[in-house]
């Protein structure tokens, strides 16, 4: 071995060399990161990123990291949807489309990836950590330091993603990679690496941010808030962290037993060698679909908390919507095969899956008739939350008609990896997950930035992204029952397949005009924010205790924390014209102190993902130490990792903080 | 709360004028629609044998039993909307409503009573639809073993002893008792006309039973994603009267190719677009020395695997 390969492992200036669009969005790609560069040197703020951002262990700032993260990921993947639907609208025939093979098969595992990984999981995460602590009543989650290394493991993920964009390449595997297709074998390149290790990294990250907000919800409620009387987006909340905690380890353990696959040659999943592939499909998706419950259920969370608020009525059965969730927590773990009918399981294993898959649509059907209750005899105002409240209830219905449909083992053997199969899984994770977390993103902006967005571009947005959508999926829907499979960068004229997916195609660009709406609008709405202001921290007449601080809230939430005595604690307080919250007597408030500490282990992280990826060892090992040294200086360290505001300080800043409800 | 939105204010004429227009521009698409799906073919909607038929008598017994839910919940979110909206005055408000045992228990048992019955059907489907159950038939099966390869299909004739690339025939109204495996990644065979799809896999043998009810030419593909030549992994399935399958078996028994194992592991090797060629006298102990090399001691090492991209590369990293 050439002293070369000994520094670089198999790391070549080979990697760096693409094709005319990768070259081009790797271009696209820095250009933006050393624009930010330059403006933020411009305006001469590198000092305040890092002590108030980077350094940050305030969930209010995680959250909107988080966002912002969340957000360009999903312009990063929206942008491949794109030259997918373009590729599939076009290679017909003797045409062979715009994009070669490899680089359709690199999209669409790319496109599944980021968007569960760090669109979903990001959205989700970043609303969890703005909006859970002021819920209920607490000054931060339960352990800062963890939730900004929570952040920066989450960030070293995706960082591994859009590096493999340009060194190297990522996976063509799909976004579950299942062997023999994943293994060493089929796939000897980086690509699968990539896909391994950003998953791997990001994957510690939200299993340490579940047990950190499962804990916070169970230790850090404000006294008189039991469980049963907590907002129905901390139950949401509660059971997905539950989800979180017993099957992101399934998802560790599994990616790592396909890389000592592929890097020490066991035979976990191999074909041959005694390995089995069909472990590894049970193993994936016994993490996989507790995955999809854990990105819904907090949606389903927000949804309870707009239509009771923009219904001006308190969540209808609250007791079954707490049993709804618990019920979907646990027949969460009990559905899995549903994924692979096909694998070959017999009669009574795939029969067994099917039923349980069919009863889990049961607690579901009853949030949304509890959801219509709250809406009965309640006076709506439809701000634009209530609409994707609404293009949820009429687009999810449709999708889980597909999916009891899918539910039954002898249908699934017809639809099953067809284009039905892609449109099903697309509504339930765009109508639940996505526009829920925009329903919350609207919702709670006022909280976190101060004002209000402007209510008639989000309306245009809104129903860019409601017929946008129709246009894309019905097409897919119909497909999948004309035969077409998924995943296909070509197909034979006679199919007569074109049409429909050329529609879809221009469904596509609909949807893309909402998502430039949904972010144009934000700078808009910046401009227009005088007029917008939200004065008194209330901008929606709210119902519980995130509205009753400023917006944005002081640093420390509350400065006396909040006593409640039932539901709704805000509105009751209201009703009896009341402040919820105990007398005006000040303390010294404790506060966790920033920490560098989040981002060297990211950092590191990240290093020891690209290190292992290109073999490069001799990295590896000190990014591990980098990583074993900073754990060591953190514990042993002496330093305070606490400041205190003194009550004297308090009192000042409320008082200077304009009309704050006592 | 005022959301402070300024909508524009538009006339009654121009708002009739957009809701004919949006009438018009639906009804439009929805006639387009409909013109296209009468002109093509919709497999999995229009099966040609018993096994495919009785799965599209499900999907749509699931659809109508699934309109049970539908048309509640669509029809109650819009009445809801439209008449509790804060603007319809009339409309009673009641703001401390927030439980009622009556409904909820309503509503926690109307769709169980739906699961139960659909469940049923999933039992009952799941066993008689069953991939490995054998057809009820007088006729005698016949049996064709399939391999999946990089990127085409191998069926196996092992009673003829003929063995074709990328084309089944099969005499019509006879029950095909299917042997699949895979000397590639996992595969998954699907010919949506006829019978639903089960997944070929290295190392191991699947099975599917199924019929075609009539003559004709049916297409079948890969329904799962292999590698780069994925999407060419289509094939051929020729269902024919029993005399005419007779002499095509005839005609390929005359073929000057046979399937011994070098040919084999020529065949075997990635390619794609592969043409439809068969080959006489094959090797009736092929298809299970294909599973069977999965079992040796040395079945992982690379160069054992025909389809292992490996094989073709010159750096095999590791």
């Amino acid at each position: 071995m050439t002293l070369a390969n000994e520094v670089t492992g198999r790391l070549t200036w080979g990697a760096f060399l693409h094709g005319l669009i990768t070259e081009g969005a790797v271009f696209g790609m820095l250009l933006a990161i050393i624009a930010l560069a330059a403006l933020v040197t411009y305006k001469r703020r590198w000092r305040w990123l890092w002590r108030e951002w980077l350094t940050t262990v305030d969930p209010k700032k995680l959250g909107v990291m988080y966002i912002l993260v969340a957000i360009t990921m999903l312009v990063r993947s929206g942008a491949d949807v794109l030259l997918m639907r373009l590729q599939q609208a076009t290679s017909v025939g003797s045409s062979q489309g715009v994009i070669p093979t490899s680089m359709f098969q690199q999209l669409f595992s790319a496109h599944g990836t980021i968007m569960i990984f760090f669109v979903a999981m990001g959205l989700m995460f970043g609303i969890i950590n703005l909006v859970l602590p002021l819920q209920i009543g607490s000054r931060d989650v339960a352990f800062p330091f963890l939730n900004a290394t929570s952040f920066w493991l989450f960030a070293a993920g995706m960082a591994l993603v859009n590096v493999s964009l340009g060194i190297g390449q990522f996976s063509a595997a799909g976004w579950l990679a299942y062997p023999p297709l994943s293994e060493l074998q089929y796939s000897p390149g980086v690509g699968v690496s990539y896909w391994i290790w950003s998953l791997q990294i990001a994957g510690i990250g939200s299993l340490l941010a579940a047990v950190n907000f499962f804990v916070t919800i169970l230790r850090m409620r404000c006294p008189g808030m039991t469980l049963m009387k907590m907002p129905m987006f901390a139950w949401s909340v509660l059971c997905s962290m539950f989800l979180a905690m017993f099957a992101f380890p399934i998802l560790t353990v599994t990616l790592a037993l396909l890389f000592l696959d592929r890097a020490i040659g066991t035979h976990f999943f191999t074909a041959g060698g005694g390995g089995n592939m069909m472990m590894y499909v049970n193993l994936i998706w016994a993490w996989g679909h507790p995955e999809v419950y854990i990105l819904v259920l907090p949606a389903f969370g927000i949804y309870s908390e707009v239509v009771a608020t923009f219904s001006r009525k308190p969540l209808f059965g609250y007791a079954s919507m707490v049993v709804a969730l618990i019920a979907i927590t646990i027949l969460a773990f009990s559905v899995w095969v549903h994924h692979f009918f096909t694998m070959g399981a017999g009669a009574d294993v795939n029969g067994f899956f099917g039923i349980m898959t069919m009863i889990i649509a049961v607690p579901t059907g009853v949030k949304i008739f509890n959801w219509l209750a709250t809406m009965f005899r309640g006076r709506i105002k439809f701000a634009t939350p209530m609409y994707w409240f609404m293009g949820f209830v009429g687009l999810f219905t449709i999708g889980g008609v597909a999916g009891v449909m899918l539910a039954m083992p002898a249908i699934d053997f017809q639809l099953h990896n067809s284009l039905f199969l892609v449109a099903h899984f697309h509504t339930m994770l765009v109508s639940g997950v996505l526009f829920g977390d925009f329903a919350g993103l609207i919702y709670w902006f006022p909280k976190v930035c101060g004002f209000r967005l402007n209510e008639r571009l989000l309306r245009y947005s809104f129903w860019c992204w409601f017929i946008g959508f129709i246009v894309v999926f019905v097409p897919l829907y119909i497909l999948g029952f004309m035969g077409a499979t998924r995943r296909l960068d070509h197909y034979a004229a006679s199919t007569g397949w074109q049409p429909l997916f050329i529609v879809s195609g221009l469904g596509s660009l609909i949807i893309a005009a909402g998502l430039a709406l949904l972010i144009l609008q934000v700078g808009v709405s910046i401009r227009q924010r005088a007029t917008t202001r939200d004065v008194d921290g209330d901008p929606w007449n709210g119902r519980t205790l995130e509205w009753t601080t400023t917006s944005p809230p002081p640093v420390y939430n509350f400065a006396t924390i909040p006593v409640v005595h039932g539901r709704d604690p805000f509105w009751a307080a209201k009703q009896q014209d009341a402040a919820p919250s105990g007398t005006r007597v000040f303390s010294d408030i404790h506060m966790p102190k920033n920490t560098p500490v989040g981002m060297f282990v990211g950092g590191f992280a990240f290093l020891v993902g690209f290190t292992l990826i290109w073999h490069i060892y001799w990295l590896t090992i000190l990014a591990v130490l980098g990583l074993l040294i900073t754990a060591a200086i953190r514990t042993t360290s002496t330093d305070e990792s606490e400041y205190i505001i003194p009550a004297s300080e308090v009192a000042r800043l409320e008082s200077s903080l304009q009309g704050v409800p006592a | 709360m005022d959301l402070g939105v300024n909508m524009p204010v538009i006339g009654r004429h121009k708002r009739v004028l957009a809701v004919v227009l949006l009438a018009l521009a639906i009804g439009g698409a929805l006639a387009a629609l409909a013109v296209y799906l009468h002109r093509v073919d919709i497999p999995v909607l229009e099966p040609k044998g018993p096994i495919a038929s009785q799965e599209q008598h499900l999907i749509i017994i699931t659809a109508l039993l699934s309109l049970f839910v539908v048309i509640p919940v669509l029809g109650l979110v819009v009445a809801f909307a439209v008449k509790y909206r804060e603007g319809n005055t009339k409309a009673q408000y009641s703001p401390t409503l927030a439980s009622s045992k009556r409904f909820e228990t309503a509503w926690w048992i109307y769709p169980s009573a739906l699961i139960v019955v659909l469940s049923i059907i999933t039992w009952n489907s799941a066993h008689s639809l069953d991939p490995y159950k054998p057809l009820d038939s007088k006729t005698p099966a016949l049996t064709i073993q399939v391999v999946s390869l990089d990127w085409k299909w191998l069926f196996i004739y092992p009673d003829q002893r003929v063995a074709c690339v990328n084309e089944m025939v099969i005499p019509n109204d006879t029950p095909i008792d299917l042997l699949l495996t895979s000397d590639a990644p996992m595969n998954s065979f699907w010919i949506p006309q006829l019978s639903g799809q089960i997944y070929a896999m290295p190392g191991m043998q699947t099975q599917l039973h199924l019929e075609a009810s009539s003559a004709g030419t049916f297409r079948g593909l890969s329904a799962n994603i292999s590698g780069a030549g994925f999407s060419s992994m289509t094939f051929q399935t020729n269902s024919t009267s029993l005399s005419a399958f007779r002499q095509w078996i005839d005609a390929a028994q005359r073929s000057p190719k046979a399937l011994n194992q070098g040919a084999y592991s020529v065949l075997a090797r990635p390619t794609e677009n592969a043409p439809i060629s068969c080959y006489a006298d094959s090797d009736t102990s092929l298809f299970s020395s294909i599973i069977l090399r999965y079992m040796t001691p040395d079945s992982s090492s690379m160069s054992m695997a025909p389809g292992s991209r490996s094989m073709n590369m010159a750096e095999a990293s590791s």
